[in-house]
């Protein structure tokens, strides 16, 4: 755990798979694995693809837009890079993965299955930029 | 089917330490008392011992447990992954070693200070820290508050509820089940505790939709299991408790705790494979079974398992339950000795421990002859169970 900022939250583990989602996140962009061969997208990042296995893959740029899959609103126990209640949300992107972020701000009363969503992104612990979920309904 | 582990081992020792939520000892402590009550129990010496199959979170190392009981000569030893999920693979371990004559006397045990050391409830164990692939799928759930089992087995739950209907309180009458067993358990946590439903109701949200009394114990103790050959638990202390069946699992599209990219997520893949093999193992179906252990980290989590082990329908183990089938003097009794909510949480292998006494007839609440009980480990992670019956 972390000793500055007292959080539990892992460091992330950046790999020759992933870091380019982390690396987009710092510049606010979502990106999607996409197999090179077959063209399916997937997430989370794996070095093949699991229909092709192909070892070639790029990315493209998720449109942002999804709409919730499921949630969970936690009490207990708290960690210092959150506030709490703390909604988490797991989404479905209008490209067909998924992703889980937090979603600071929409009241858990407000959660309801195929809610829509849009992704934004804010900073989490170790100062690191990643998605969160918005509710695109109360926006519009 | 032909070879195979099926009846080809049983299980002829238990033993435990006391369950509480601060042993004030080390684990390794912990495990020695359990490995040696176990062996007091089947009537075997340490010394006879020659197979230890163990968890890889088990903290004691066989080489440990064999220096402090001096048992002189290991012949075979392994380590099965993915914690609680693990709970039966050993005995598929120990019945694989017995069948190929590689150890007679194989001992599993799991021995920790979960309450007092580190609290799996609390967050991400030290391992967790480690820059591995094992840990790399907490890349998409811990940075965003998902740390804790609870948290990420309260999506499944959720989109359960979503999908079928179920509410909170049909996930309480299961703590409610399982707290009325263990209030008649000398060994719970929750004995003479008795909860209501309106207490299960008013317990603090722990992660919505999982409330208080939704979720397992936190626990110190040890709990040990001995394994031998079914001719050779004929000779020993106890009746042969027989393993008909033992078998693991993983899914299609697997992550641990958080399968979330499958179509449905409410389906657990991993369950259902090993429900296949342990009915083809062992040549029986969910029909046959007069009781069952199922891993109870989370209430939600029996529900879903009365239905993909095929004892109820898809969307209909509330009803199941609601109906009273599970609970005392149901027609499948689940978790009799309260389960991890209401009893302890040894990490499922206190489970296999209660399975042992049902079939011996010499549970705390034996409902009548229990021929043949299902047991399984943890759900979310890879899974494991079995089938123990008796000696017929």
């Amino acid at each position: 755990m972390s000793a500055e900022s007292g959080t539990r939250v892992p460091p992330v583990i950046i790999t020759e798979d992933n870091a380019f989602f982390f690396e987009a996140a710092a510049e606010r962009r979502l990106e999607i694995q996409q197999c090179a061969e077959c063209g399916r997208l997937r997430h989370p990042p794996t070095p093949t693809c699991a229909t092709c296995r192909s070892l070639e893959w790029g990315v493209v740029e998720a449109s942002g837009r999804a709409r919730l899959v499921s949630a969970t609103v936690i009490h207990r126990p708290i960690d210092p890079a959150f506030e709490y209640p703390l909604v988490v949300g797991l989404a479905e992107l209008e490209e067909g993965v998924r992703i889980v972020a937090d979603m600071p701000g929409v009241p858990p009363e407000s959660l309801r299955d195929g809610m829509p969503l849009r992704v934004d992104f804010a900073t989490h612990a170790h100062g690191m930029l990643l998605p969160v979920l918005r509710d695109a309904g109360a926006e519009s | 089917m032909s070879g195979g582990i099926a009846r080809r081992a049983a299980i002829a020792g238990i033993g435990a330490t006391e369950f509480s939520k601060q042993s004030g000892r080390s684990e390794w402590s912990l495990a020695a008392e359990c490995v040696t009550a176990a062996l007091d129990d089947a009537g075997l010496r340490a010394d006879e011992v020659d197979g230890i199959v163990l968890f890889t979170m088990e903290s004691t190392p066989e080489i440990a447990l064999a220096r402090a009981l001096g048992i002189p000569q290991l012949t075979f030893f392994s380590r099965i992954p993915h914690g609680g999920g693990a709970a039966c693979a050993p005995l598929q371990q120990a019945a694989l070693a017995i069948a190929a004559g590689v150890a007679e006397v194989v001992v599993v045990y799991r021995a920790f200070n979960e309450r007092s050391g580190h609290r799996f409830g609390a967050g991400p164990p030290a391992f967790a820290y480690n820059p591995t692939i094992d840990q790399e799928y907490r890349n998409w759930i811990n940075p965003y508050g998902l740390l804790a089992p609870a948290q990420q087995e309260a999506m499944f739950a959720r989109r359960y509820m979503w999908d079928y209907g179920v509410t909170s309180e049909d996930f309480g009458r299961v703590a409610v089940a399982q707290r009325d067993f263990a209030s008649t358990n000398p060994k719970a946590w929750f004995f003479e505790r008795p909860i209501t439903l309106d207490d299960h109701q008013a317990s603090p949200m722990i992660a919505d939709p999982l409330r208080l009394l939704d979720c397992c114990q936190e626990s110190d103790g040890g709990q040990a299991i001995v394994v031998v050959s079914r001719e050779r638990a004929r000779d020993l202390r106890q009746r042969p408790v027989v393993i008909a069946a033992a078998a693991q699992g993983i899914g299609d599209q697997q992550i641990s705790m958080s399968s979330y990219s499958r179509p449905d997520i409410v389906a657990m893949p991993e369950v259902d494979l090993v429900a296949k093999q342990l009915w083809a193992q062992a040549g029986v179906g969910p029909a046959d079974l007069d009781a069952a252990i199922l891993y109870d980290a989370f209430s939600p989590m029996v529900l879903l398992q009365l239905e993909e082990y095929g004892f109820c329908g898809r969307g209909e183990a509330a009803a199941f339950v609601a109906d009273g089938h599970i609970g005392r003097g149901g027609s499948l009794p689940v978790n009799t000795h309260g389960g991890q909510l209401g009893e302890a949480y040894i990490h499922g292998v206190n489970g296999i421990a209660e399975a042992v006494r049902l079939v011996r007839g010499t549970s705390a609440n034996q409902p009548g002859v229990v021929d043949r009980v299902l047991v399984t480990g943890g759900t979310a992670v890879p899974h494991s169970g079995a089938v123990l019956e008796a000696d017929r």
